[in-house]
């Protein structure tokens, strides 16, 4: 749109293809971003789908056992690495950081760009692993099957992901060092959006964790390229090491993909209950206590893999303690909605429904966080469900929800509400349905990665499959119609929901430096009951 | 430390360099620079650190086989190469103070001597490898280890050459960046008000410096 | 990074320094000392790299920010090894 003084917004400001590929401005880098991970959310989306209908019957009729294994461990991957992790950080995060702190754009734009072009790279190496025959070792690459005796492109896959990671590495360096260095006048660290906390705690985790996956990724290339021993039991090596030093980042990596969809929660419970935060630095420091804390628990995943007994115990109590911040967030977001004055906008339908979710799966995290329990539900559709209700019952509705309620922002147009509430809707229905029989599939006994099953458990994955369809539903509804409002939607005003924070004091979409003066900031975040 | 600027609203006020447009002044772009390059050097810390825990765990289960391993390598060799090392670092040291005086010959002639001493360092260690493939002690390559501790040996050459080896692309790409630094040096980019790549990349160049100063032992002097 | 502007005679000092803690490795690896040969050698190197970190890298005179990013590496490769050594090094405390 064309400001009153005649200048454009971001998206007008230039033209041309090589305005947007050589763009410095992290709102147009953000959407660089938006569009990459919608493909890739697809992708790994479609090897969803091919696993589900696989598993409608007990038979493996779809496809054979060795296609199968490179169905989940292609799933996981580009969903981990591709769509999950870069999500909320470089689509949200970009977009909004600098706007949120008052700045005009990160502290290392082009950084920032060369972070997109090496997603890209990563992601076409590992594409051109898809199309090529796959990768079947599951996305955990466990040696020495991965560094040895697989047949598969595991080494076109690992250098994919090696090279994703630094895309990783440096938006955390961009973001930390911002954050530090480029808040405007009075917007001290206890003033900060609760959003910024929580990609401060990420980019931490994200600097701090993803070089030791790199080194990991290192060690298979180097066994399996140039058989060089490193894991190989026959000369000593332990396969666990692999373990450990994978997991030492693979753990943290599930705190890098739901922190920031926290953050997007808090912002939106707020604004939904006209509320100031109920435990404002208490939300804020359990962001950092997560990042913390995830760093120490990874030997959970090692339960029966060979692991000491005592490292067992040691890790499953430091398990229990990770969930303490978690469950601080989940009472200051419900403290927040009591006496609050609740709205259902779509938005909000996704928080509330991260709420639930989140907290069934993070409960169930404890349940195998526990040894005992662990010993009979590892590698069960228990864990799968565990960790789906996280990341999908929680970080992927963070993801909608955040795009929803920043739709404005970015776009300068309003999405139709009705058919977002809809939309909503159908997702938590189609997520429960595909989930939850999958905790009594893993209770039952059923073991992941396995294409074919006992009779038994033939309803239970029926109406899981069914689930995913409706889902997926749920899923495509929004891609229409926010695709739709380009072009047809409602214009918008700079602050539609009347929400606090400096991102919506400045228009719908923001100018390319985004303030026409830095913002000076003289109150609390969420300063709700004044400006009600 | 915040980002509150001194005097009242930010705004571009009239400083002593350029800057990019999102910062408020030169000395905000380069304190985020300075930290830039720190956090990257942590990064660097946790992926080498990968490797240093992979040898821990075997050096502490095969301690026989290692000392056996390690007395193979050239303590003389690697003992200057440490000196080498240890000297270029002090090269650059004083590169960063030719800068921060403006002596611009200075600054070129101290770039040049660390880049050629790291080049005398990969020259030697190149020397090394040859000799350790002519003595069939490259893991992969017709490995040949005489002795009881043959196979956990191998272990500890595989990770001789991988952290050596990664130390020395990291040599590599550093003496690349100090080549960059001395044209851009020639081509008069750096004074006293501004020379941040000049200390930005001789932090990196003492982190490459610090890892080998462990590499060294825990590799050379494992059982003399 | 300050401004300050460290003497040629401290580099100089901090250098020599360096070459006598080399000697000094070198000279603590041909004395038998059993396991404590390794925590020998890992103490004079921390002590070389607390020196070229002080003194050429700056450390002494920089931010408290830039400490802690120091700090923060070092200390979070410790959890990697120590929380990988109690499984490595506890194989066979308890069996089952």
């Amino acid at each position: 749109m064309t400001y009153a003084d005649g200048t454009e917004d971001y998206i007008n400001a230039s033209w041309g293809w090589r305005s947007w590929l050589l763009t410095h401005d992290h709102k147009r880098i953000a959407l660089l971003y938006l569009i990459s991970i919608t493909l890739f959310f697809f992708v790994g989306g479609f090897f969803a789908l091919l696993i589900r209908l696989e598993l409608l019957t007990p038979a493996g009729d779809l496809v054979q056992a060795e296609t199968y294994n490179k169905l989940f461990t292609m799933h996981g991957l580009i969903m981990i690495f591709f769509f999950l992790i870069p999500s909320i950080p470089s689509v949200l995060g970009n977009f909004l950081i600098p706007l949120m702190i008052g700045a005009r754009d990160l502290a290392f734009p082009r950084l920032n760009l060369l972070s997109w072009y090496i997603y890209i790279v990563g992601g076409v190496f590992t594409l051109a692993a898809v199309v090529t025959g796959g990768v079947d070792t599951g996305w955990t690459f466990y040696t020495p099957y991965s560094s040895t005796y697989a047949n598969s492109n595991v080494i076109l896959t690992a250098l994919g992901v090696f090279i994703t990671g630094f895309s990783s590495i440096l938006t955390g360096l961009n973001f930390i060092v911002t954050i530090h260095k480029m808040r405007a006048p009075g917007l001290s660290w206890f003033r900060l959006p609760l959003f910024v906390w929580a990609h401060y705690a990420t980019s931490l985790i994200m600097v701090l964790g993803t070089p030791v996956l790199a080194i990991s990724i290192t060690l298979i290339l180097l066994e399996r390229a140039f058989h060089i021993p490193i894991f190989d039991p026959k000369l000593g090596g332990d396969p666990l090491l692999f373990q450990h030093l994978f997991w030492f980042y693979s753990h943290p990596a599930v705190y890098i993909m739901i922190l920031p969809g926290m953050g997007v929660v808090s912002e939106i419970i707020t604004c939904y209950s006209r509320k100031k935060i109920y435990g404002y630095s208490f939300v804020a420091i359990s962001s950092l206590a997560i990042a913390v804390l995830g760093f120490l628990v990874w030997g959970h995943h090692m339960f029966v893999s060979g692991q000491s007994p005592f490292a067992g115990m040691v890790f499953s109590m430091l398990s229990f303690l990770v969930a303490i911040p978690s469950g601080i967030k989940v009472f200051n977001w419900t403290a927040t909605l009591y006496k609050g004055s609740i709205s259902f906008d779509a938005p909000m339908l996704y928080a509330l429904g991260f709420i639930g979710l989140f907290t069934i799966g993070g409960l169930t995290g404890l349940f195998l966080a526990t040894l005992a329990i662990d010993v009979h539900v590892h590698d069960t559709y228990f864990v799968i469900a565990h960790f789906h209700y996280i990341m999908v019952g929680g970080a992927v509705m963070a993801y909608f929800g955040g795009i929803h309620f920043w739709w404005p922002k970015i776009t300068g147009r309003l999405y139709p509400e009705v058919w977002a509430r809809i939309a909503a809707l159908i997702v938590f229905i189609g997520f429960n349905l595909t989930f939850f029989p999958q905790f009594l599939l893993g209770y039952l006994g059923m073991p992941r990665r396995y294409h074919a099953y006992p009779e038994e458990f033939q309803v239970w994955n029926v109406m899981s499959t069914a689930g995913a369809s409706i889902l997926g539903l749920g899923y495509l509804i929004p891609i229409i119609y926010l695709l739709w409002s380009l072009r047809y939607g409602r214009v918008a005003t700079a602050n539609p929901w009347n929400a606090m924070g400096l991102e919506w004091e400045t228009p719908s979409p923001p100018p390319e430096t985004n303030f026409a003066a830095t913002p000076i900031v003289k109150e609390e975040a969420y300063s709700y009951d004044i400006h009600t | 430390m915040t980002s509150i600027p001194e005097s009242g609203p930010a705004s571009v006020h009239a400083s002593h360099g350029v800057h990019d447009h999102q910062f408020d002044d030169a000395a905000q772009q380069q304190e985020a620079a300075t930290l830039r390059m720190w956090l990257f050097l942590a990064t660097e810390v946790l992926f080498f650190g990968g490797l240093f825990t992979g040898y821990t765990v075997y050096r502490s289960a095969y301690p026989n086989a290692f000392g056996e391993a390690s007395r193979h390598l050239d303590i003389v060799l690697g003992t200057v190469n440490t000196g080498v090392l240890l000297l270029s670092s002090f090269s650059m040291a004083m590169a960063v103070q030719s800068a921060q005086l403006g002596k611009r010959w200075r600054l070129l002639g101290f770039l040049t001597s660390t880049a050629v001493l790291g080049a005398v360092f990969l020259a030697i260690k190149f020397t090394e490898y040859v000799h350790k493939f002519h003595e069939h002690l490259v893991p992969g390559l017709q490995f040949a280890f005489a002795g009881p501790e043959s196979p956990h040996a191998q272990l500890f050459f595989s990770f001789y050459f991988a952290m050596t080896g990664l130390h020395a692309l990291h040599m590599i790409i550093g003496i690349v960046m100090l080549v960059v630094l001395m044209v851009l040096t020639l081509a008069n980019a750096f004074g006293p008000e501004y020379h941040t790549p000049i200390e930005t990349i001789g932090l990196y160049w003492h982190f490459v410096d610090i890892v080998w100063v462990f590499l060294f032992p825990l590799l050379y002097l494992v059982s003399r | 990074m300050s401004n300050t502007i460290v003497s040629t005679r401290t580099y100089v000092a901090t250098f020599v320094l360096l070459l006598v803690l080399l000697a000094l490795t070198i000279a603590a690896a041909y004395i038998p000392l059993g396991r404590f040969n390794w925590v020998a050698a890992m103490t004079i190197s921390a002590a070389k790299t607390a020196l070229i970190a002080s003194c050429f890298m700056h450390l002494r005179s920089s931010h408290r920010l830039v400490w802690i990013a120091a700090c923060a590496g070092c200390f979070w490769l410790a959890l990697l090894m120590v929380l990988s050594l109690t499984d490595f090094w506890t194989r066979g405390w308890l069996l089952p």
